[in-house]
């Protein structure tokens, strides 16, 4: 059981009205890692972090959080649960202080409830005492995440934790939750800012249309769309590239602004490459592995390069 | 930041009912807002203690004055029972004094009704669409809290407010009375039976009814507009009805009120268990029947 997925979402499926909302929707996050849940505004992003808590039924598939259902253990499965909305949902009225205690006091925690340090943790201990309607959306944000961690849950659900925020607050909030990450708390994570999820996701869920259309580690992804290496060429004389599509072992070239990029049938090539074109007098300026950021990869996968959804876990 | 107003009190959190902290959470939301509970209190003084005060002072004392005097020949419209309580009473007093009496005894009866429904339905109209307007049913509904639980919460956070208001004013204008009329008819002389009857056994259940009602309702509007308006014309009739019965039941004696008011409570349990089915994850979510 060790190795159990945290969530598990089998062909889920979810309407409202006569709006499909889910579709089919496949995905596991395992133990300790973050899963990023990718895709445009009513991909179904958010309706899945409400399936996973159980705060909406699904109409078919299977949802298993913690191995329970949350359609009929609920309470169990909310428990362990910690939620940070896309709206930080705070009571404006309240102060932060009296947010964390109701927050405290609903999840079954007494007057030892880590309020102070939960604050603490999220920077916001300094404005407790004031009411929350007079906070900034960074200060909410904070704020929703103290709550959310307050009673020590198994599993974070993030759901556009940095929206409305500024740069500055938005990589404090990914700092944040690296640091959550790193401490074994498995992550859900929504978000469709793609610079967001680089470098923060062990695992990828891109979305559309309330479907997964793939899912995986980016490394492994990447891999999948472009299975074999690339390398990034640039000369001074730009039409001395020309002749790179007839070298030997070039698969394709694809211009990328000025630079172009040359997919090999392997990577030992490069050396041949390299000194194939300096003989042919290009002046080469730049000669760099292809690293695609997740944004290439994004919009790679939404241009169909690859539509079957890759089950992990 | 300019809004901000500094609170120092920190009470730690504490071990309980769920109930009964959704409910006391959402009191303490409303004690945070005068805007709202001031335009409430100033609703109940006027009826407690201003119009009654006024009023029973000006028969008590103006005894000469012609309206005073046209007061007073309106006795003859009461029912027999209300006639006779009164001439026991006081068998020798004028005819304002005797009117002063009714007035307290009989004609103020439902002011003892519309105070609570309209603070409490004020409260439970906006208690459930509220949290959806602002978000915060979000959090709710990823909670431990049962649905049952938030509805009960709520539902004694509308009640509170309403039947505490009713129940200072009560006390409140049971002094006006004993101290303006009382000298008069020979003592202090309210509340009466009637009075406890109305204030614990009649009042209580029509104002459930009504929360039943509004509550539904706020769970399922899609705006606190909406749901002030809906709730303010679906809770007429049952203002009329509580007003009926809250003037029979000091107009008459024995043991029929007691049936009516064991007969509102029924009704009171069955429509907030059905009221009760109103409240899901997905309206506080707001995502009933379409994309929230």
């Amino acid at each position: 059981m060790a190795d159990a997925p945290v969530v598990d979402l089998h062909a889920v499926r979810r309407s409202f009205g006569s709006q499909l909302a889910l579709d089919d929707l496949t995905f596991t996050a395992s133990a300790g890692t973050v899963t990023v849940l990718l895709g445009p505004n009513g991909a179904g992003k958010t309706t899945a972090v409400r399936m996973i808590t159980g705060a909406l039924p699904a109409e078919a598939g299977e949802v298993r959080t913690f191995g329970l259902d949350p359609a009929v253990d609920g309470e169990a499965v909310r428990r362990r649960c910690g939620v940070v909305a896309a709206k930080p949902a705070l009571y404006d009225r309240l102060t932060g202080w009296d947010n964390l205690v109701y927050a405290a006091e609903l999840y079954g925690l007494g007057a030892d409830a880590p309020i102070e340090e939960s604050a603490a943790r999220f920077g916001i201990d300094h404005a407790l005492d004031l009411r929350v309607g007079g906070y900034s959306t960074g200060m909410k944000t904070r704020l929703a995440l103290a709550r959310a961690v307050l009673h020590g849950p198994d599993l974070l659900l993030l759901d556009e934790p940095t929206s409305g925020l500024d740069p500055e607050s938005s990589r404090a909030v990914l700092h944040m939750i690296d640091q959550l990450a790193a401490q074994g708390r498995p992550v859900v994570m929504c978000t469709h800012r793609l610079l967001e999820a680089e470098g923060l996701a062990d695992q990828v869920v891109m979305m559309e249309d309330g479907r997964t259309l793939v899912a995986g580690s980016p490394d492994e992804l990447v891999r999948r769309v472009w299975p074999r290496p690339s390398v990034v060429v640039d000369a001074e004389n730009r039409a001395s590239l020309d002749a790179v599509a007839s070298l030997a072992g070039v698969v394709s070239v694809t211009p990328v602004g000025g630079p172009v990029r040359v997919e090999l049938d392997d990577a030992s090539r490069v050396p041949d490459l390299v000194a194939r074109l300096s003989l042919d007098g290009a002046r080469l300026t730049r000669v760099t592995p292809h690293e695609p950021t997740l944004e290439e990869l994004y919009f790679a996968v939404r241009s169909g390069a690859l539509r079957e959804p890759v089950a992990v876990g | 930041m300019s809004a901000a107003v500094a609170v120092r009190r920190r009470p730690r959190a504490s071990r309980g009912s769920r109930v009964l902290i959704v409910a006391r959470t959402d009191l303490r939301q409303l004690y945070q807002s005068p805007d709202f509970w001031v335009p409430m209190l100033v609703l109940a003084g006027f009826f407690f203690v201003v119009a009654p005060a006024g009023l029973l002072w000006g028969v008590t004392h103006l005894s000469g004055n012609d309206l005073v005097q046209k007061m007073g020949s309106t006795l003859s419209v009461l029912p027999g029972s209300a006639r006779s309580a009164i001439n026991q009473r006081a068998p020798h007093a004028s005819a304002a004094v005797k009117a002063s009496y009714a007035l307290a005894v009989y004609l103020f009866a439902p002011l003892a009704v519309i105070v609570p429904m309209t603070i409490s339905t004020a409260v439970g109209a906006n208690c459930l669409v509220g949290e959806r307007e602002r978000g915060t049913g979000e959090f709710l509904s990823h909670s431990p809290a049962t649905e049952r639980e938030l509805y009960i919460g709520k539902l004694i956070a509308s009640l509170v407010p309403g039947y505490l208001t009713t129940l200072v004013g009560f006390a409140i204008y049971s002094l006006v009375v004993n101290l303006i009329v009382g000298p008069h008819v020979g003592g202090w002389f309210f509340p009466t039976e009637q009075w406890w009857l109305l204030m614990f056994w009649v009042v209580p259940p029509f104002l459930a009814i009504t929360l039943s009602v509004v509550l539904r309702l706020s769970a399922r509007v899609k705006s606190a507009a909406a749901s002030q308006q809906a709730s303010g014309l679906v809770t007429l009739p049952a203002i009329v009805l509580a007003y009926a019965q809250s003037s029979g039941a000091l107009f008459s004696h024995g043991i029929g009120n007691a049936w009516v008011g064991l007969a509102a409570w029924v009704v009171a349990v069955v429509g907030l268990h059905r009221g009760a089915r109103a409240v899901t994850r997905a309206r506080l979510l707001g995502v009933d029947g379409d994309l929230g």
